[in-house]
Parts: C-alpha cells; structure tokens; sequence
C-alpha cells in the first residue's frame, strides 16, 4: 500500500513514498486527507504537521459554519468534537471609551445554525477520524523543503534535521530529515505558510493577483467566574481601543463550563509604528462591558496568528506542477463574516475531488475559482479594501456591497500590508485614551507563557533576518524598530549593550503567528520553521 | 540478555497544570499526554545496551488503559522490539505496579530492568526500588554512568554528597536520572515500522493484585501561596535579615 | 499507641540536618519518637541523634557492611527493628528516597513521599506535579506507615534532648549483589545549582560577563551555587547551564537571591519552591518583589560588595 523506505541517492537521505502528502494538519489539510480516502480508499495519503499533537497550533475564534463538516462526516454530531456549543445569539457593538452602542448585527454576522468552537481542538478530532480513515498523521516533522523532481515539478518535500545546534552544527542527537516523495503535495500550512511563500514565489502565482493583505488575531481562553457566561452568545465590537484608521476589532464567545473566548483581530495595514495590536487587545479587556467578566476569572491559554484578509482580489493561482494550495495558504477566509474554516474544509474537500478525477494539479485553479467558496469571496470582495479609508468610509462601503450582494461591477484593490506603516517623523499616533491595566497577563512575556510555547534554545534562530545592519540603522530612525511592538510574544527586542544598540532575537518566544514576516518594512525579515515539535502547546484554542 | 523498560503516560511536561476548582484532582481532559521524560531516557539506554551487542531484546511496558498503547508504539518507534500493556482502568500505586512487573519479569526471563528515577506526576519515585525489593534482587537509583560488564552493571548514582558508585550483579533495577543520556528523535520511518511490531495485553485482572493498602488521596489543591514578603532599606537591613532567619 | 522510628542520615561524622527535620515531622505525628543509627565506627552519631530533643531512645546498629548506606542492607536490617513500630519515617534525601521505598516493599505496603504537612497520624499533605498541585493522602488504618519527609518544609528539631542509646547487633544477612565502590563529592569548588542548598542568580542587569565576578564573589563568601536568567544567558554573559527558569534548570535551595533579575513568569517557574527569595532589584515595580519574602529596591552593583564586607 505505502511508505516503502528507500534512499534518495542525491541527498543520501531516507524517502518515503506516498501517492499524496498535505502539509499541515489544519482543517482543510485534514478534510483533503479523509476525503480523499472516502474517494479511494487505497491511496497512500499522509499529513505532516510540524506542532507536537494535532492542534496545539492552531489559533482561531471561532464560530464555524457547519455545512461542509455535515457533508464530510454526516452523523458528527453524535460524536461532537469537544468544545462545540451552537451559537444561541449574535450581538454587535461599536465601542468608545466607557460606553457602547448596539448596533442591528450585520447579515454576515448572523450565526443562527453555526457553532463556536475550539477549532484546534476540532483538529485534533478531525485527526482521529483521518486516521480511521487509514490516513497516516505525523504530528512534530515540520516540513523544511520542497523536494523538486528534474523536471521542475513539486514532487514531495524534505523534513527539517532535528538534532542541531544554534551554530547549525550536529549535535549527538542528531537526525537527518527524511524525504518524502509523492506525486502530489497539498500546501495547507494556512495563513503565510513558510513553504507555500517559497512557491508562490518560485512559480510566480502571485503576478496577476494584487497583493495578498493580512491581520493579526490574538486570543485567550478564560476561565471566568460561574454565571458571569452565557454559553452560546457571541459578540463582536468596533471602535474603542481603535482609533478609526486601524481597521479590527474584537470576538467574545461564550462556551460551556464557564469558558470564554475573547480575542482581537486588527489589519496589518495600520500606519502608525508605535501602534501594538497586543496591548491593543489587553485595552478592549478592560472596556466596562468586558472588565466585570474577565475580574476574578483566570487565564487557560493564550496565543496568536496571522489572519489571511486579501479574499478575491489577492488569491494567487493555486495550481503548480506536482502541488496544490489549499486553505489559507491560499487566502479563502471570507473577512466580513471573519470565518475562514468552512472555506479551508470545502477547498480541501474539493482539492480531493480533483486529485481522485483528473490524477493532476492541472485544472484544479479553475474548479476552485467556478466554486462557492470563490463564489462566496467575490460575494464580500469589497468590504475589506473599503476601510483602508478609515472605519466610516469602510462601514459606509459595506453597508452598500451588502445591500447590493456585491454585485457592483467595481472591484476595489488590495494593498500590501509592509508597505503602509508612515515613518516615525511623518506619523502622529493619536490620542487613543487607552488606560492603565490591571488584569493578566502583565505583558507579552507573560501572555507567552500561556502558550507554553517551548523551543530547544540550543537550534538555528529560525528567524532569518536578512540584512541586520538595517535594524540598528534605518529601521531604529525611520520606523523605530516596530517589530518590537508588532511581535505578540517579543520576540524581538532592540538591547543596549556596552557595544552599542542591538537587535535580540528571542526565537524561544515565538509562537508561530507569522506577523513579523508580513508587517516588517523592509521584507528583510524571513520565518522559517524551526525544529519540528517546536512552538506553542496551544490547549484549546 | 532481555531489558524491561517500563513507561508511564503522564501529562506532557510542557502543560501547566491546573487543579479542578471541585478539589477532585488535575485538569487532564483534552490535555496532551506524552512518555514520563525519564521513561523516555531509560529507554534510550536500553537501546544503546542492545545496540552495543549486550543484550537481544528490549521490551517496554506500560500499565493503563488502551490509551497507553500510544506510549507504547512510540516507544517501539524510538526501537524497542515488543511492547506489553498491562491493561487496566485503575489508577496502579507503585506496589500494584512493583508486584505487576515482577509478573512480567518471571514469565519473560528478563536480565535488566531500567526504569525512570520517578513520574513527573505522582513524584513518588518508589517503583524501582519496591520491584527490587519483591524481586530481591539489587537496586541502582538515580543512575547518570551505567556501564555493562559480564553478569555486572557498574552504575554511577547522583546523590546529594556527590557521586556515588557501586557494582550490583544481574538481574537488577536500575532506576535513571536526567543526566545519563539524551534520548533520540523518533525517524517518520519507524513510526510505520512500530505499528508492526507487536503489543501483547495482559488483563491486571488475570494477575491476583490487590489494592489493599493503597494509599487514598482525599483531596487536591493549589500549591500554597507565598506569604506577603518584607522590604528592606539596604544591605546591611538585609543580611540581618537573613542572619536572623538562619539563612547565612 | 503511635510509636515512630526515624532513620537517620550521616556521613560517618556528622549527623545530617535532615534527621532533625525528620523529628520535626514526627513529633508533629505525635507519639514516641526513636532513631535508628546504622553504620560502621559511629557511636558518635548516635550521641548526636540522642541530643535531638524529644527523642526517646536511640538505636545504635554497627557492622561493616553497614558502612555504605546501601538501600539492601540499610532496608534488611531495619526490617528487623520493624516490629512494633506504626510509622518509620526517612528524610526526602537521596539516601531516603532510594532506601525507604525498599523498605515499604519489604514490608508489603505503600509509600507516602514527600510528607510537606501533617493533618493526622494517618493523614499528610505531600506535592505532585512538581509542587504545582497538593494532595491529601491517607493511609491505611492499621497498616504500617512508612515514609520521606520532605526537607525543604520542616526546620529542624532544637536540641537538648537526652535520649538512651541502645546498642544492637545486626542480624540481617549482608548482601553479596550489591557493592560500594566509592563517592565523589560534589566537584568544584562551587556547588552544584541544581542541589545547592543556597543559589545566586544575575541577571541582564549585570550588564557583562566581567560584572558577573561580583556574584561569583558573593557566591563563594557563602558556599553558595551560581545561576543566571535567560536573559543574561542570552546575552552571553554565562554559559547555558547556569540558566534558571521554565527552558533551564527548576531549583528549589533553602535561599535563592536574585540580583537584576526582573522576574518574568518564566523564571518564576524555575524557582518558586525555593524556601526564602530574595530579590534585589533597581526597578520598584519589577515583577519579582511580588514574589519575593525579602526584597531590596536598590543598585546591585553597590549592594553586593556591601553584603560582601558584611558576611566577612
């Protein structure tokens, strides 16, 4: 059936051999992988996925639509993932400082038949079920290449080497990676995977789309004290702690046993670089409608991710010889509704479809754009692109691209994120009456320890800066170095030594959310994956 | 020679753990599980004993329900030859361990059993020597050297003073600490290889163990907080201080 | 009628505070309290253990193969003093933790490790997970009790006590499958962090490698093991295995002083079952003073010669 071993007489590593592997083991990864064995049944389809079990780094809301999960496993509901609450009610604000209005919640909003749950824990279910399905998961092999066959196609991919040391030498434990071949390599690492942002550049993909746009979502899961949640209800807010030209806001959902999750999401696009989205979430904690839930209460998990907001305009061609991209690596999330995983569930499911039909990658690009999951980006196409003129001229936007179904002829650009922070001379960061804090964690420090996030310090910094010099130089005067304030977990940090100023590079903090590659000035700085089983232990996030 | 390793399934090291606010225990639901950190070094070391040529098999064994198989394929996927399952739902205290294990060691002919120096949830740190004290044969705890003679084990044992060294004659326990070794990485492989290997299940119901003299743990908590700490004005306040307090 | 033996530790000179701690727990158990001395040649320990207040009697049992504190012949032996005793109590020390658990065996019951409190003669709080959970267990009635006391939660016993000592032959057999070769104490001149029962820690405040001299003075006034923050190993002041915290090494010494450190959580994790913190820090509002039992808002590199002088 599978995996015969043997050896890639090039690189003298080990290979394994399967008719199908998928990068990742995130929900559009994992719905390929079952469907494509409900499809064939005797096909060899694995799924490496660089965290240590299933899930743990996976980072959403969410409220997913279950639509597709109904389609791929009909009956789950008898045997629901853990965390799965159906949503009971949707409630809109816009925020100021010490108040809120109730706005009518948008139709993209409304959640009646959805359900919130942990979707990395979801994952991890997902995962069982692939494996019933004789899916074979390998949870802590972080995929570190692309394997290319002579003829330029995809045609696997190289496992990292575990076992080496920060200097780049081996230590005693040293392991080479092993190769996996396959005709087929499913891209689904999500939002600004490490290896789709190698072939997206490799094969051009991206020449006639506009430029793909993203936002950071930061999240805790709280343990709150008992009557202060209402299992079910979900809220949404804009407005304070943003001022209008930032474009985000905030997610509270209410689970059983007393959890809640509460996070914040904002567009990498912001101009200002003083802004911190961190402690911009840590300000809406502490807004009187939220407060008095969180007092009292504890923190269980916290962490962050990239969000992946380009839709319509910013997908790239999602078809190359020999692979696939799928999910948010290829950028499905539909942003008015902030819901990305029915999207990853149907491309994945459909990828699969493709794959069993026609044997190929060729093809698969024009399925997915003639799909309802394109059908659904170009639907809310406008939406996003309309608040890069601040929140009300983007309200107003929406409001229109709803009522019309956005069936308007215009098609509104993305921009790219790195492009629009203004220099620190050019930019008054306005008053933004945020207030002085009390409730945990105290900084990022601590938020990173809820995380757990666990690196051996002893490996390669696995973030590559391209040209240092630059930090210490240019970036401290034009932009005053704001990856020291756009990390959520700080990671970086500019130390004044007896040498001079530097650039400290935590690598153990890290947690894998992406936003230093996406938002830093200069594209100098380059995330690549560190060993595998490295990164945040998210616990139901 | 045959080597017996036992391992554990514990909550993994890197998860904080919480106390249920009922007082019943720790918060496990949904919570990654993981081989004892020990288990993991006391099987490394049995490997490298049959990689040297020194003994034939290595055999790792694990009590608990069937969610401990995973523990147990991982262990064969790091290169152990067999994996046992002493299968039950109830929570086993050392001596019910002890006395299981020694089942096992009689029906298999084992000639070295290595163990982890403790589980890094109970802490007890008692199940290697409780075997060796049933088996009656020698114990070596705390192991950070262990070389392999003919019929001997020459172990170097962390101990408060310093290191200690003593020769025990096989069969014996040998209880590890986490200096002796670095375990290996797992090869994607052998994770394939493992699933063929086999796994025997023994019933803990077909042995005649009772549970008499359990120890009952009758509640759980937090650890204690710290009580609120004094300032002091300078350095001499401050060696006073830890004068008084017998510190220094 | 509750009759406890304690087990005591030495080194062939000295007796071991632990022994004292052991007495502290007992007595807090209630009810007649005894020792047992095993050795070689160590009547003086016996004289030292009767000195013990609340100390009823002494039991002296000296042979050759005592010598080396064997857990074989260590357990063999106290097997046969066993009788009549409801609870036998060894400290938490790695002699301890390696004898008392073959006793337990041998007397065909369970272990309780660690003992941090007592809530009855039969009832005791003792930490799991690393501290980061407390139980209450219970043995059972009827049954012998045999366990450690953890160190680190009891002081020890005054003295003053005026204890007989009785002199006994040993009548177990000795071992043959088991042999002491011999004991390397602790190298270095500094002790080793991770058991040293008082540690020293800088942090990135020390601002160089050259600086971190001052605390490796001040270590070595009071015998004291050297560690260090992330951050400071970051920095590339010390080398790595001096790090202390969550990715380093989780210490719990009688007394830990932490000079720059700032006291993230993550370094809070690698030290909180320390007995007394001390921190001393420039920034009032430095996380650790939250944690710690004395603290001092002051510049390091004045304090530290200060307390040098100080502890002449």
């Amino acid at each position: 059936m599978n995996s015969a071993v043997n050896e890639n007489q090039t690189s003298g590593r080990e290979v394994m051999e399967y008719d199908v592997i998928v990068v990742g083991a995130g929900p559009a990864g994992l719905a390929c992988a079952i469907r494509l064995k409900q499809l064939k049944q005797d096909l060899a389809v694995a799924v490496i996925e660089k965290s240590a079990e299933v899930g743990s780094h996976i980072l959403s809301g969410a409220v997913i639509e279950p639509e597709p999960l109904d389609e791929l496993l009909p009956g789950w509901k008898e045997q629901p993932p853990p965390i799965c609450v159906a949503v009971k009610s949707d409630q809109f604000f816009y925020l100021k400082k010490d108040r809120k209005v109730r706005l009518p919640t948008p139709p993209q909003q409304k959640n009646h038949g959805n359900y919130i749950v942990s979707l990395g824990a979801m994952c991890n279910w997902l995962a069982g079920h692939a494996e019933n399905a004789g899916v074979d998961i390998f949870p802590g092999f972080a995929a570190d290449g692309i394997r290319y066959q002579d003829d330029g196609s995809v045609g696997g991919v190289i496992i990292g080497d575990m076992g080496v040391d920060r200097g780049g030498n081996p230590k005693d434990t040293y392991m080479q990676g092993i190769e996996i071949h396959a005709p087929m390599t499913i891209l689904a690492e999500g939002c600004r995977g490490h290896l789709s942002k190698q072939l997206i550049a490799q094969y051009e993909l991206d020449k006639d789309s506009d430029p793909q746009t993203y936002g950071i979502g930061i999240k805790e899961l709280w343990k709150v004290e008992p009557g202060k949640s209402i299992p079910g209800r979900v809220q949404h807010t804009l407005g304070w702690p943003l001022d209008p030209s930032i474009y985000g806001g905030s997610f509270i959902y209410h689970l059983e046993n007393d959890l809640v999750a509460i996070g914040f999401v904002c567009g990498l696009d912001y101009a200002d670089p003083e802004f911190s989205p961190f402690e911009a979430f840590q300000q809406l904690k502490h807004h009187p409608m939220v407060k008095p839930m969180l007092e009292g209460g504890e923190i269980i998990s916290s962490g962050a991710r990239a969000i992946v907001e380009g839709g319509y305009q910013s997908l790239p061609r999602v078809e190359m010889p020999g692979a696939l991209l799928i999910g948010d690596a290829a950028g499905l999330l539909n942003v008015p509704k902030i819901k990305g995983t029915h999207q990853a569930m149907r491309s994945g499911m459909l990828a699969a479809e493709h794959i069993v039909q026609s044997g190929s990658s060729e093809g698969f690009d024009r399925k997915l754009r003639d799909s309802a999951v394109m059908a659904e980006l170009h639907k809310v196409r406008n939406i996003r692109p309309g608040f890069q003129r601040g929140l009300w001229k983007g309200l107003f936007t929406a409001a229109i691209e709803t009522l019309t179904m956005g069936k308007l002829k215009r098609t509104l650009a993305n921009h790219s994120d790195h492009d629009q922070l203004s220099r620190s001379s050019e930019y008054k960061t306005p008053e933004r009456q945020w207030v002085d804090r009390e409730l945990p964690p105290r900084d990022r420090l601590a938020s990173v320890y809820f995380a757990t996030t666990e690196h051996d310090e002893d490996q390669p910094v696995h973030l590559q800066i391209i040209d240092p010099d630059i930090c210490t130089t240019r970036c401290s005067i034009e932009f005053n170095n704001p990856c020291t304030r756009f990390c959520p977990a700080d990671v970086y940090e500019m130390v004044n030594d007896i040498d001079g100023p530097r650039l400290q590079i935590n690598a153990a903090n890290c947690v894998h959310c992406k936003t230093c590659d996406i938002k830093d000035p200069y594209q100098i700085i380059n995330w690549v994956t560190p060993e595998g089983g490295s990164g945040p232990n998210y616990q139901n996030l | 020679m045959k080597i017996l390793v036992g391992i554990k399934r514990v909550i993994d090291y890197n998860v904080r753990i919480r106390v249920k606010s009922d007082g019943s225990g720790v918060e496990t639901d949904g919570v990654k599980m993981s081989i004892n950190p020990f288990d993991e070094i006391a099987l490394e070391e049995a490997l490298r004993i049959r990689e040297a040529g020194k003994a034939d098999e290595v055999i790792v064994i694990s009590a608990g329900g069937d969610e401990c198989q995973q523990q147990i394929r991982t262990g064969l996927a790091m290169g152990a030859d067999r994996g046992i399952q002493i299968k039950t739902e109830q929570d086993l205290q050392p001596l019910s361990i002890a006395r299981a294990l020694l089942y096992v060691i009689e029906k298999e002919d084992i000639g070295l059993v290595i163990l982890g120096k403790q589980a890094i949830d109970n802490d007890n740190s008692q199940t290697g020597q409780m075997l060796a004290a049933l088996w009656d044969r020698p114990q070596a705890t705390f192991a950070s050297k262990l070389e392999l003679g003919d019929g001997t084990a020459r172990v170097t044992r962390e101990v408060d003073a310093g290191l200690e060294t003593i020769d025990v004659e096989l069969p014996a326990v040998i209880t590890v600490d986490l200096r002796l070794n670095e375990p290996r990485f797992v090869k994607l492989p052998d994770i394939m290889k493992a699933k063929r290997k086999p796994l025997d299940v023994i019933n803990l119901s077909d042995l005649s163990i009772g549970s008499e003299h359990d120890l009952v743990t009758v509640g759980t908590v937090p650890p204690f907080a710290r009580a609120r700490g004094v300032m002091v004005e300078d350095a001499t306040q401050l060696v006073a201080e830890l004068r008084q307090r017998g510190l220094v | 009628m509750t009759n406890i033996l304690i087990i005591a530790e030495h080194n062939g000179s000295e007796l071991n505070p632990s022994t004292g701690k052991c007495a502290t727990c007992a007595t807090a158990i209630g009810g007649t309290i005894d020792i047992l001395v095993l050795g070689n040649n160590v009547s003086g320990i016996a004289d030292q253990a009767a000195q013990i207040q609340g100390i009823s009697k002494v039991h002296l049992t000296e042979a050759a193969h005592l010598e080396a504190p064997l857990a074989v012949n260590w357990a063999a032996e106290i097997l046969t003093i066993a009788d009549g005793y409801s609870h036998i109590l060894g400290p938490s020390t790695t002699l301890g933790r390696d004898l008392m658990p073959r006793l337990a065996a041998l007397l065909g019951v369970n272990q309780v490790s660690d003992i941090m409190a007592v809530n009855n003669s039969h009832g005791f709080k003792r930490p799991i997970y690393a501290g980061n959970a407390i139980i209450d267990v219970t043995s059972p009635d009827g049954a012998i009790v045999v366990a450690t006391v953890r160190t680190a939660s009891w002081p020890d016993t005054a003295q003053g006590g005026s204890a007989s000592i009785e002199a006994r032959n040993a009548t177990a057999t000795p071992a043959t499958h088991t042999k002491f070769i011999g004991l390397e104490s602790g190298g270095g001149d500094r002790p080793d962090l991770q058991t040293a029962k008082i540690v020293i820690s800088g942090g990135r405040a020390l601002g160089s490698a050259e600086n971190f001299d001052l605390i490796y003075a001040l270590a070595d006034k009071i015998g004291a093991g050297v560690g260090a923050s992330r951050a400071a190993v970051d920095a590339g002041y010390v080398a790595n295995d001096m790090q202390v915290g969550q990715t380093g090494k989780i210490i719990s010494p009688d007394l830990y002083m932490a000079f720059g450190i700032s006291g993230a959580i993550q370094h809070i994790t690698g030290i909180k079952d320390a007995g007394t913190i001390v921190a001393i820090n420039k920034d009032a509002d430095a996380p650790i003073f939250e944690l710690a039992d004395i603290g001092l808002t002051g510049d390091l590199f004045s304090i530290i010669p200060e307390m040098i002088d100080l502890l002449d």
